[in-house]
């Protein structure tokens, strides 16, 4: 126990950035009372509810992934599968419908579900840790009576920021509501809304007075029957089967108490949310590269020979494995991390940036190495690799492009120097 | 039938049947180290079909004792069943030792009397050591009836008569006695559902009981000493034959024609 401890303790980090998990788990004196545990340590209910989603994802997603991935759809049986099995309402409290469970418990949902499926990943993860978190934070009582239980039991939410001219500068958005004395109107449109195809509940970014710059948007909550246009879905690259929109809004009525918080605090909103949303892009990076590396690491030990031996007998292909293996620890570590800090009330907007950052370089190079791994049957659709690299892309352009998560992170650095 | 249902289940903690078992360096067992643990998927057949019944038979059912001999880690599979529908759960805790099967059928028998149990369900064998004694040495010493490895199990609440359908070589052997009784379950008896997160959360205000098996009377120390564990001899390397002729003279020359 004293050699762990010297260890630890000569290994914890000196910059600012880079906090102790929790003050209060730190060290103490005598062995009995050693109380941290590692970070990727999982409390008794999370372990049990990883290998919950672990047995959905391998018997109710995967059977469906390359058909939804072809479809450019999702299975209507498998986003019904996520509202059964409780996916839908982690974080939400018992008596909105949900599970009442930690923010980790939403982290490792998307993480088990990306390994076999990012699209179905997306879907959850923006559900839970855009649209759930915010009608639980910033709803009113009759809001979240409205919303919370159909959300956790039956409706697909939808998180609508993004315009044509505004991505990463994404308060520079046009989209207008007008107050008219019983009701909100919206006029505009928006871009590159997740969720959209299946979403019924629709959290939308509009100015009510753009002379106030930032400080007029505000987010309203709307439902799909209200008259929310849907007017193109976007044919992509990777996660084909997860929608994504550009919705129009012509005089949409939204009644006066469907405000999310105060009217002028929507930036604020949407910028505490997307920081907690990054963590949870970063571990759906994560299950892509485990779940790309556990297919073709099973065929490197136990599917093909060449020369005689099995193709991960090779030095240069251990060596590169083993990179990969390291690589995905990493991620996974900073994850978790920050998922804890999140969860502890500390500060985390740097340490989300970074594991976004980084967790999606790991996907990227993981997903790309292992298809080289697998050689020509990594390339072919027959195997789920080439949908894992394609699927690894978005990580470095979604709720905050890689620069974007750059810029943050410098500016940290940069504040604790003047 | 004058009382309700009280199914007793009884759950034991093995290695995950996705491992492939390797014996320890010393011999004595299988290697349990950073080897992944889940429940015996038999069990895990027993208490789906404990909470069917509950399910289907509204109102007969008063209450699912889950129950598990093994060290405080088998608390897992307890709050597992629990999320999946049990009402109750009892750890026998034994601590590291390796309990027998006779030891666990005299400390069940025990619980079973003490929480008034009319039908205990539980899996026909564990996947560690495949024993396939505990429910019959259950019933033996219980004195009830018992039917081994069911494959459908229909109750009939009024009367207290349970009809079960088994397999025997050949085929189905369908067979019928009154409560109380025991009955170990097969594969194919159903599939097993997830606990969902919501009833994983509720799970853990369910009562779990921890009682010493000196509580119940029981002395656990070994009557079986284990000699030695070992791996299955590798199979010998097979050898190709180009002609039929070759083949049936290979397998003359080996007397097997």
């Amino acid at each position: 126990m004293q050699a762990v401890r010297f260890i630890k303790q000569a290994a914890r980090p000196a910059a600012k950035v880079l906090r102790p998990v929790a003050v209060s788990r730190a060290f103490s004196s005598s062995a009995a009372t050693f109380t941290r545990s590692p970070v990727l340590e999982f409390s008794e209910e999370e372990e049990l509810f990883k290998e919950t989603v672990a047995k959905f994802a391998q018997e109710v997603v995967l059977p469906k992934s390359r058909a939804m991935d072809e479809a450019e759809q999702m299975d209507p049986e498998v986003v019904q599968g996520l509202f059964d099995t409780g996916l839908m309402g982690i974080e939400t409290p018992e008596e909105y419908g949900g599970a009442g469970a930690s923010f980790t418990s939403a982290i490792i949902a998307v993480e088990e579900l990306a390994k076999v499926d990012a699209s179905t990943a997306v879907l959850n993860d923006v559900h839970s840790t855009l649209v759930n978190t915010l009608v639980r934070t910033y709803g009113s009582d009759a809001i979240k009576e409205k919303y919370l239980p159909k959300l956790a039991t039956k409706c697909v939410g939808s998180f609508c920021l993004s315009e044509s001219s505004s991505g990463s500068d994404a308060f520079a958005l046009k989209t207008r509501a007008e107050d008219k004395g019983d009701h909100w109107l919206i006029n505009g449109s928006k871009m590159w809304i997740t969720n959209a195809g299946e979403a019924e509940v629709f959290l939308i970014f509009a100015n009510v007075d753009p002379s106030k710059g930032y400080k007029g948007i505000t987010c309203f909550i709307a439902d799909k029957d209200m008259g929310v246009q849907i007017a193109k879905k976007e044919k992509k690259l990777g996660i084909r089967a997860s929608s994504t929109c550009v919705l129009s809004f012509d005089d949409l009525q939204i009644p006066k108490e469907n405000v999310l918080g105060e009217v002028g605090t929507g930036y604020k909103i949407a910028i505490n949310c997307l920081n907690e949303g990054r963590i949870g892009i970063a571990s759906q990076m994560i299950g892509i590269a485990q779940g790309a590396f556990d297919r073709a690491t099973d065929y490197a030990f136990k599917d093909r020979k060449q020369f005689g031996k099995y193709i991960g007998e090779f030095q240069g292909m251990q060596f590169q494995i083993a990179q990969a293996a390291i690589q995905i620890e990493a991620a996974r570590l900073m994850v978790y991390n920050t998922a804890r800090m999140k969860e502890a009330g500390q500060p985390f907007v740097t340490q989300a940036a970074m594991c976004k950052y980084y967790a999606s370089e790991v996907a990227n190079q993981v997903a790309g190495k292992a298809v080289e791994w697998m050689g020509g049957v990594g390339f072919t659709r027959e195997e789920p690799l080439e949908k894992f690299m394609r699927d690894a892309k978005i990580g470095q352009i979604y709720e905050g492009t890689s620069n974007i998560q750059l810029q943050t992170i410098a500016k940290d650095i940069m504040k604790s120097k003047s | 039938m004058s009382s309700k249902l009280r199914i007793m289940v009884p759950v034991k903690r093995a290695i995950d049947f996705a491992v492939k078992p390797r014996v320890n360096s010393a011999k004595t067992g299988v290697e349990t180290a950073g080897v992944k643990f889940s429940i015996n998927p038999f069990d895990d057949i027993a208490v789906e079909e404990a909470v069917k019944i509950k399910e289907a038979k509204k109102g007969a059912v008063e209450s699912i004792h889950v129950v598990s001999a093994g060290s405080s880690k088998a608390q897992e599979v307890l709050r597992q069943s629990l999320a999946k529908g049990c009402d109750t759960s009892t750890l026998i805790d034994v601590g590291d030792a390796s309990v027998e099967p006779l030891t666990v059928a005299k400390m069940l028998a025990k619980l079973a009397e003490e929480d008034k149990s009319n039908l205990i369900i539980l899996g026909k064998q564990a996947i560690d050591d495949d024993s396939n004694h505990t429910g019959q040495m259950l019933a033996g010493l219980l004195n009830w009836p018992q039917v081994t490895a069911a494959s459908k199990v229909d109750i009939n609440e009024s009367t207290g008569e349970v009809t079960v359908e088994h397999e025997v070589d050949g085929g189905f052997e369908t067979v019928s006695a009154s409560l109380p009784m025991i009955i170990t379950t097969d594969l194919r008896l159903n599939t097993p559902r997830y606990a969902t997160l919501p009833n994983i959360m509720k799970a853990k205000k369910k009562p779990l009981k921890t009682v010493k098996p000196a509580d119940l009377g029981v002395d656990i120390a070994g009557r079986l000493e284990t000699v030695s564990v070992s791996e299955p001899p590798p199979r010998p390397a097979g050898i190709k034959v180009n002609s039929v002729d070759e083949l049936i003279a290979k397998l003359k020359e080996r007397g097997a024609l």
